[in-house]
């Protein structure tokens, strides 16, 4: 099944769960009305959340940048004394 | 009948031997494209031969006719290190990175490909750990992480990291994709998965890699993913434009429709 449906089938279930509690009035009709705009609501806050706690976990390496120089000196010593060009770019 | 039973044997015999032969040595095939890479591409090639040192691999440079002079640094390469070890397959003219891998594997040899980038941004040094891991666990797949604990990433700003996060959120919650990273181009494919996916990739750029992952999660490829860090390049110039958001965001809607 393509990607899409899946999702749009989800939606579809989340529609029909809404329009049936609007029709049984399980729970008051003006509250049942907004229930939709705290759903975008709430996902429009898991995406934020989401990105803001990757953004403050974000794995950083400065250390290996250090060590990449080093492999780096030590290859230019290497190619250079077999020859190959690996002069300024 | 006897001509038939000679035949089996014959086959079975076959089979048999190259069983025993994969069991011996698996190969990899290095495919790593480059444009203007002259200094990246020996550096890089000479931590490879470090790093991977206990494995047969080749290397297969896939260079778009780069101005620079990368071909001649390669050509000093294959002296050092041998001709059939360093492959150079180069095509005329700038023909982009989903085209170079499907290039490249065509002169491959080996059980699996290993894809990188030739900009040093990712160190050879993370070979063994995905070959290892694709032992351990028989993955038809095994993909870098940059997202994980003891992986990283080196020399973005605050917006690169932010747009990258964001990015990998929404892509994360519309498509499900079930590894971690998406554009992370260090990967390990075996031979026939890669051959199989790649047939059914048109992307080009880099949602080429998005779209070769999360196509082979759905065809339900067994994936695995071992950390790396990503130290951004020290010498040259990056190669990704500013429409690279619209690229993006264009490729999350292609792969929701098509995938």
């Amino acid at each position: 099944m393509k990607h899409i449906l899946k999702i749009m089938a989800l939606l579809v279930a989340v529609a029909g769960i809404w329009i049936s509690l609007l029709e049984t009035s399980v729970v008051p009709r003006s509250y049942t009305w907004l229930l939709p705009v705290y759903l975008v609501v709430s996902l429009g806050c898991y995406g934020l959340l989401m990105v803001g706690v990757g953004l403050m976990l974000f794995p950083t390496c400065p250390q290996e940048a250090s060590l990449l120089q080093k492999d780096i000196i030590e290859a230019k010593e290497f190619l250079k004394s077999k020859g190959v060009d690996v002069g300024a770019v | 009948m006897a001509k038939l039973e000679e035949i089996e044997t014959e086959e079975h015999g076959e089979t048999t031997m190259s069983i025993k032969m994969r069991r011996k040595k698996k190969k990899y095939s290095i495919i790593i494209p480059t444009y203007n890479e002259r200094l990246n591409i020996a550096l890089v090639i000479y931590l490879v031969f470090k790093h991977l040192q206990d494995f047969e691999f080749e290397v297969i440079i896939v260079d778009d006719g780069s101005p620079d002079g990368t071909q001649d640094v390669i050509k000093q390469l294959q002296n050092v290190y041998g001709e059939d070890r360093v492959l150079l397959r180069a095509r005329p003219k700038k023909l982009g990175l989903g085209t170079a891998y499907y290039h490249g594997i065509k002169h491959a040899s080996g059980d699996f490909i290993i894809i990188m980038d030739a900009d040093l941004s990712h160190h050879p040094k993370y070979l063994p750990s995905f070959i290892r891991k694709q032992m351990e666990t028989g993955a038809s797949i095994v993909t870098g992480t940059r997202y994980v604990r003891n992986g990283g990433v080196h020399g973005w700003n605050l917006i690169r990291k932010l747009t990258s996060r964001g990015a990998n959120v929404l892509a994360q919650t519309l498509l499900w994709p079930g590894v971690s990273d998406l554009t992370g181009s260090f990967r390990l494919y075996e031979r026939k998965a890669f051959e199989d996916i790649i047939s059914s990739v048109v992307s080009k750029g880099y949602v080429f890699q998005m779209e070769m992952i999360v196509r082979a999660s759905r065809k339900g490829y067994h994936i695995e993913e071992v950390p790396i860090t990503f130290v951004d390049r020290v010498y040259g110039s990056s190669k990704l434009g500013g429409s690279e958001i619209l690229e993006y965001l264009e490729g999350l809607v292609y792969l929701l429709i098509t995938t």
